[in-house]
């Protein structure tokens, strides 16, 4: 029972188990619920999903599962049993159909037929007539496993199939809303907690087995405090194209900012070539050279670039490709010296992954990056700090 | 025994559905939510209106999921053996039984609050996973198991700082508390100030909504807040009048800091309605 449901959901990527399933029938079993489709949503949501990111994508998947059951015409025509026994039949599973010994096919189409001919009017609740929030197996709103729903106006003004097709938690779905704290959230990923420093916090563990030690005499042991060790690198690609993604790269950097103990940024425009700048306003004046960058810091830190990747081919691929002066080196050149600096590297693009195809320079970068560009979406942001730490 | 809502605390029908569900089946339940929905009020309310005693776990980045279970307090067995003190002797003085302990013993069901899980650190939940599905764990200072004499009902709040381990999340179910439409808010305040003036009521829900929907707040009012504001509204005894800001000549809301707790929430508020004010 229920398998094609949970083979559903599986299939609309919802992260369910077994142990999931088996829960949501003992709910069944134990009779948490009676007779009811809304219901029945709550408890299947409650089991099922595990995150407020996936209620929209449960939602959506509830509905097409159960949709079905509705698509089927009013109660004023004339409803041809064919019609019915296909549609019954396209949304129940074998398991299901087994199970509908009780009533049979030809039965379950024989009562609906007399109960249309005895039906004087419109019926609500109860559990023998068709009409709306009921147990009754024909009409709709109701819940039983070998229901047919019937269409016609929906029972109450609260029916279970406008529960989920409102979509109320669309905008908690991870690939759209990204802010300042979001974004902290897909950056603790990458956390690694390590003892360097001073030795300032008291042991206490060490102190006992070293006092244990001494015959009972105190032995005070210290030992460093614990700090996120990890180490990062962040070049931002700035001006031109990147204007208008100027606010994401903001919150990322804020939140990158609050995050990494070791943080060095650097600026670029639209590829990395021989010099980089840490004040975007002096830029002319205070360049650095990426050489030096190179060998100021150690292999241990992680490398992220911020950039929409968006610029003529020629500037990744020629010497002199450059739109603001002549770089000796192509800037192909220059993103393989510092690949192979930091192994650890992603590129974040903040253009959506969908439009990456139309812009041969973004192919470029993500083929130089090995496939690590991601984009600047808090489900791309994640995958990167997944990639980063591996 | 079903939790259908208390006096004082109003749920909805996911809420209630989710609450048995979790009492029924024996399983932890998961709490997620905006800050000020009742999370941390949910346990105490289920635990008042099931008449179960409650126990809370309020966590801290510091937290150790050992603490929950037991701690051995080495420090002063230390100290008594120095001063020669005789329970020494006997370990078991020296273990502090911790919020699961106490549970786990109890005589009767009671129910169980995790509060801010996710304040701990990340292996935390990993950490207590046999502890929740099989509801005993091992105490190795004393050589035995304890174990539930009767399966408490856990409620696990969570404020979303961190991911969540799935081994984790699969033993729990869920419940995400959405944030109270008008009807279930004008029940909400209803529970706490059943005197309140009804279109005092109303008019202070309508700015509140309006203020929720203003763009750019760094943190939205909420229930809580609100609930603040009436307190105070009616303490000033603020008439009704006072509150329709459209013809009103300043549209700010009386007592407005409890609802904005933000510096520059309540400037870009002050703008907003200075600009407001300003149109004929």
């Amino acid at each position: 029972m229920l398998v094609d449901f949970f083979l559903h959901l599986k299939a609309r990527q919802l992260p369910v188990s077994t142990k999931e399933l088996l829960a949501l029938l003992e709910a069944l079993a134990a009779r948490l619920v009676s007779g009811s489709l809304d219901d029945f949503y709550l408890l299947s949501r409650a089991i099922m999903v595990k995150d407020e990111a996936l209620y929209d994508r449960f939602d959506r998947a509830f509905g097409e599962y159960f949709r079905g059951v509705e698509a089927l015409p009013g109660l004023d025509a004339m409803v041809p049993a064919e019609w019915l026994e296909l549609a019954a039949r396209r949304h129940l599973s074998e398991e299901d159909r087994l199970k509908l010994q009780k009533l049979g096919y030809e039965k379950l189409f024989e009562q609906l037929k007399a109960r249309l001919a005895e039906q004087k009017e419109r019926h609500a609740g109860g559990s023998k007539w068709i009409g709306t929030a009921g147990t009754s197996p024909y009409g709709h709103g109701g819940y039983h496993p070998e229901g047919v729903r019937i269409g016609g106006e929906s029972a109450g003004n609260r029916t279970a199939v406008k529960v989920w097709e409102k979509r109320e938690f669309r905008n908690l779905d991870d690939s759209v809303e990204l802010g300042v704290r979001n974004i902290k959230v897909a950056l603790r990923r990458l956390r690694r907690f390590a003892r360097k420093g001073a030795a300032t916090e008291l042991d206490l563990d060490g102190t006992i087995t070293g006092t244990a030690r001494n015959g009972g005499w105190l032995d005070l042991q210290m030992r460093p405090e614990r700090h996120n060790a990890i180490k990062v690198l962040l070049f931002l690609d700035i001006g031109g194209s990147m204007d208008d993604h100027i606010q994401t790269c903001e919150e990322l950097f804020s939140a990158a900012r609050s995050e990494f103990k070791h943080l060095e940024h650097f600026y670029f425009h639209n590829c990395v070539y021989e010099g980089v700048w840490k004040d975007n306003r002096r830029r002319h004046d205070e360049k650095m050279a990426t050489w030096d960058v190179i060998h100021s810091y150690g292999p241990d830190y992680k490398l992220v670039f911020v950039g929409d990747a968006s610029m003529s081919p020629y500037e990744i691929a020629r010497p002199g490709g450059s739109i603001e002066y002549w770089n000796e080196e192509s800037g192909a050149v220059w993103m393989e010296r510092l690949l192979n600096t930091w192994r650890h590297a992603v590129w974040l693009n903040p253009i959506a992954e969908e439009h990456w195809g139309y812009t041969p320079s973004i192919h470029m970068l993500q083929e130089l990056m090995g496939k690590r560009m991601f984009p600047l979406t808090i489900d791309g942001l994640e995958r990167a700090m997944r990639s980063l730490s591996r | 025994m079903k939790f259908e809502g208390t006096d004082s605390y109003v749920t909805t029908r996911d809420l209630t559905l989710a609450v048995n569900a979790a009492n029924v089946l024996q399983r932890p339940l998961l709490i997620k939510g905006e800050p000020g929905t009742g999370k941390t009020m949910l346990a105490e309310e289920v635990a008042r209106a099931l008449g179960l005693p409650l126990f809370q776990w309020h966590i801290k980045s510091t937290t150790k999921a050992q603490q929950g279970l037991y701690e051995y307090d080495a420090v002063s067995r230390l100290r008594d053996s120095q001063l020669g003190d005789p329970r020494v002797e006997d370990i078991a003085h020296y273990i502090v039984h911790g919020v699961l302990w106490q549970a786990f013993e109890c005589d009767q069901p009671s129910v169980v609050l995790i509060d801010e899980i996710d304040k701990a650190d990340i292996e935390f939940p990993n950490d207590l996973l046999r502890e929740l599905d099989r509801m005993e764990f091992y105490c190795y200072e004393l050589h035995r198991t304890v174990k539930a004499k009767h399966r408490p009902l856990i409620i696990i709040t969570s404020n979303n700082e961190k991911e969540l381990p799935d081994a984790f999340l699969r033993r729990c179910f869920f419940h995400y508390i959405r944030f109270p439409d008008k009807e279930t808010m004008t029940r909400i305040v209803d529970v706490h100030f059943p005197t309140l003036k009804r279109d005092l009521l109303r008019e202070a829900l309508e700015v509140f909504f309006q203020l929720r929907e203003v763009p750019g707040l760094k943190k939205k009012p909420s229930t809580s807040e609100l609930i603040d504001w009436l307190k105070l509204l009616l303490a000033e005894d603020i008439p009704p009048e006072a509150l329709r800001a459209k013809e009103a000549k300043d549209a700010i809301p009386p007592l407005h800091g409890a609802l904005l707790k933000n510096e520059q929430d309540v400037h870009l508020f002050e703008r907003i309605a200075f600009m407001a004010r300003r149109k004929p």
